[in-house]
């Protein structure tokens, strides 16, 4: 199997200035490497700059400093296009509030990243039905947000976070808003997605959820504390 | 097809926008409206007057010549012309003789006069005398009847041509042909009616006239009248150049030596209508002014709005852009709904103003211009996109952490 790096951080450093003599440090100098296929959980405490190295992870963000290349290419060189190309074909978010359009439709809302990758029409609604039918909302496709459940909202954003086949899937706490029964559903959804090839990161605060993943990087006060591998029957082996 | 289907996704955002807060967007409309509205019907009325004008001028006919001792506009001392010599008769022969390119002269004399039938009375009439070229030589079109002929002029028979008002006030409800009208209380008798010319110069037009032949019009009211001579261009000769050899004619004519100036006018409907331009473009551009100052106005309501619509849509915009939208995308996004409130303003202004163009119509024969309705929809478009620059390019320039952020 392919095993090539899809993401590279060397010594990335956030910090905040909050104006006069006052900064925060989001992160404090991480430097972490994801293969291909990975199933990664970020675990910490609150404040500790998961969602920072997220946010920096999928582009939405830019670090204060150090070099983030995603594969191969140096992120800190590419102009706004770039990034949005970036965004839109090679990353799939999926936030704890699910951000979708609350006034589209679920299969509008899919078709979003395909409308942006300039897919033609009907192209488009071909793929975000099939996104949907494989997160298990074949028959929910005309609902809007507040007309489905909070699983399935989650569902949705799955779903258009797959739509355009990215390169890695990135989720930040995807089970935060929803309980244990609905969280255990998506992460079987994960299992599927990693199972099927796709690179996985994942951010939670709860074990159970973490122990799907293959790798857990725990993160405190901006800086990685443990980066361990986790094998199938579950005994711990440091990288 | 990219960028289409990036316009068609505006356009859905746009609409649905503009119907998700429907009160918000009627009133932001409303001042594209009026402006729009103003705007057009300003358009409207200068295209009313234009009309009027036209319709007026052209019955000076634009192929013919006016040889005068005063000029329509005066650019001089009015006692500078006052004093030149008064015009002859005799002219009309001579340069209907020499000249080459007109083919047909005709002078005429104006006195001013009662006319009357039977009982019925129209008080200072204008009196035309002329010659059998009259016709030919102003172009004016005769309703019913015939022109006089050459022997009637020459013989300087009672026969008499009247102008449409003419026509109505003397005979209400009879055929004025062959009838017999005293004019300054000589007896004439009708060959014809002219055809109605209307437009604003009003008692200047053939409609208020009595033309009769020159040779009769000097035995009953003398010959020391305004004389003017009328001469139509040849088909084919060129207005400047018959103009260039009429100078030469009278000046001649008028024995001048060459370091004289000249002590007569040949004037043209031309004249009038550069005046009449010059008029209108002064009112329009007054009139433009004003009225596209509420158009202006309603493009500060649509920046405001827009502005107000970024910043609500701020988490929607964060989230756009982190699953790929560009900065073009979005910048496009709120053009395109400035667009829209802008261009269904326009439309709707349009809609208002058109059936008041009809009413319009009825006061003074106008239309709206297609290339208003056209130049409307493009300037509210264009106000659409110059207000939803600066909202846009502000949602543009949105960083994804902070907008998503947004609460
Ligand atoms: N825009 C910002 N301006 C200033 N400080 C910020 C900003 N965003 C994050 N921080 C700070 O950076 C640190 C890391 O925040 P981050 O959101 O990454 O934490 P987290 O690990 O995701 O926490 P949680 O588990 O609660 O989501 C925090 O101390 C936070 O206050
Ligand atoms: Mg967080």
């Amino acid at each position: 199997m392919d095993n090539s790096v899809v993401i590279n951080l060397k010594e990335i450093k956030k910090i905040y200035d909050m104006g006069g003599a006052e900064e925060v440090q989001a992160l404090r100098g991480v430097s972490v490497e994801i293969h291909k296929n990975e199933y990664v959980a970020i675990m910490g405490p609150s404040g500790s700059g998961k969602s920072t190295l997220m946010n920096i992870i999928g582009c939405l963000d830019t670090p204060s400093s150090g070099l983030y290349e995603f594969n191969g290419v140096n992120v800190s060189e590419m102009n706004d296009n770039q990034l949005a190309k970036v965004r839109n074909k090679e990353i799939g978010f999926v936030f704890q509030t699910f951000n979708l359009l609350a006034r589209s439709d679920a299969l509008h809302n899919v078709e979003l990243p395909l409308i942006y990758a300039g897919v033609t029409s009907g192209e488009r609604k071909r793929l975000a039905r099939e996104a949907l039918n494989h997160v298990g909302l074949g028959d929910r496709v005309h609902h809007k947000p507040n007309e489905l459940s909070g699983g399935q909202r989650q569902r949705v954003a799955v779903a258009r976070a797959l739509v355009n086949r990215p390169s890695i899937l990135l989720a930040d706490e995807p089970t935060g808003n929803l309980d244990s029964k609905t969280g255990d559903e998506i992460m079987i959804l994960f299992e599927e997605l990693h199972h099927q090839g796709n690179t996985i990161i994942l951010v939670t605060h709860e074990e159970y959820i973490a122990e799907h993943a293959h790798r857990i990087i725990r993160v405190r006060d901006g800086m990685v504390e443990t980066d361990e591998r986790v094998d199938k029957r579950k005994t711990v082996t440091t990288v | 097809m990219h960028f289409l289907s990036e316009v068609k996704e505006g356009l859905i955002i746009a609409f649905r926008a503009i119907r998700a807060n429907k009160m918000r967007s009627v009133l932001t409309t409303l001042g594209i409206i009026i402006g729009i509205v103003s705007v057009t019907m300003m358009a409207t009325a200068i295209e009313g007057v234009d009309r009027a004008f036209e319709k007026s001028a052209s019955a000076f006919g634009s192929k013919v010549l006016y040889i005068q001792k005063f000029p329509w506009v005066q650019h001089d001392d009015w006692w500078k012309y006052r004093n030149r010599r008064d015009m002859k008769l005799e002219y009309a022969v001579a340069i209907s003789q020499q000249a080459t390119l007109v083919d047909a002269v005709a002078p005429s004399a104006v006195t001013m006069k009662d006319s009357r039938f039977g009982s019925r009375t129209m008080l200072g009439t204008f009196i035309t005398g002329t010659t059998h070229h009259y016709q030919e030589a102003s172009g004016t079109t005769i309703e019913d009847g015939r022109f006089f002929s050459q022997e009637e002029s020459d013989g300087g028979r009672p026969v008499c041509i009247i102008g449409a008002n003419v026509a109505e006030t003397l005979f209400p409800s009879i055929d004025p042909i062959d009838q017999t009208i005293k004019v300054g209380g000589f007896p004439y008798k009708v060959l014809a009616v002219l055809e109605k010319q209307g437009g604003m110069f009003g008692t200047f037009t053939a409609d208020n006239r009595i033309f009769v032949p020159i040779n009769s019009f000097i035995n009953q009211f003398g010959s020391r009248r305004g004389v003017l001579i009328s001469a139509r261009v040849a088909a084919g000769a060129d207005i400047e150049e018959a103009k260039e050899e009429l100078r030469g004619i009278m000046r001649k004519l008028r024995h001048l030596t060459p370091g004289q100036e000249d002590d007569f006018n040949i004037n043209e409907q031309e004249m009038l209508t550069q005046i009449f331009g010059a008029i209108t473009a002064v009112i329009a551009g007054i009139g433009f002014f004003i009225t596209g100052l509420s158009l202006f106005v309603g493009g500060i309501g649509i920046m405001n709005i827009m502005y107000v619509s970024v910043t609500e849509r701020t988490k929607e915009i964060g989230i756009r852009k982190a699953i790929g939208a560009r900065r073009r995308t979005i910048l496009m996004q709120f053009l395109v709904e400035a667009a829209s409130i802008c261009l269904i303003g326009g439309l709707i202004g349009l809609a208002i103003a058109y059936p008041l163009s009809l009413i319009a119509d009825q006061l003074i024969p106008t239309a709206m211009p297609v290339s208003v309705v056209a130049i409307a929809l493009f300037v509210s478009l264009l106000v659409g996109v110059i207000s939803g620059f600066l909202p846009a390019y502000k949602a543009s320039k949105l960083d994804p952490v902070d907008a998503l952020r947004y609460e």
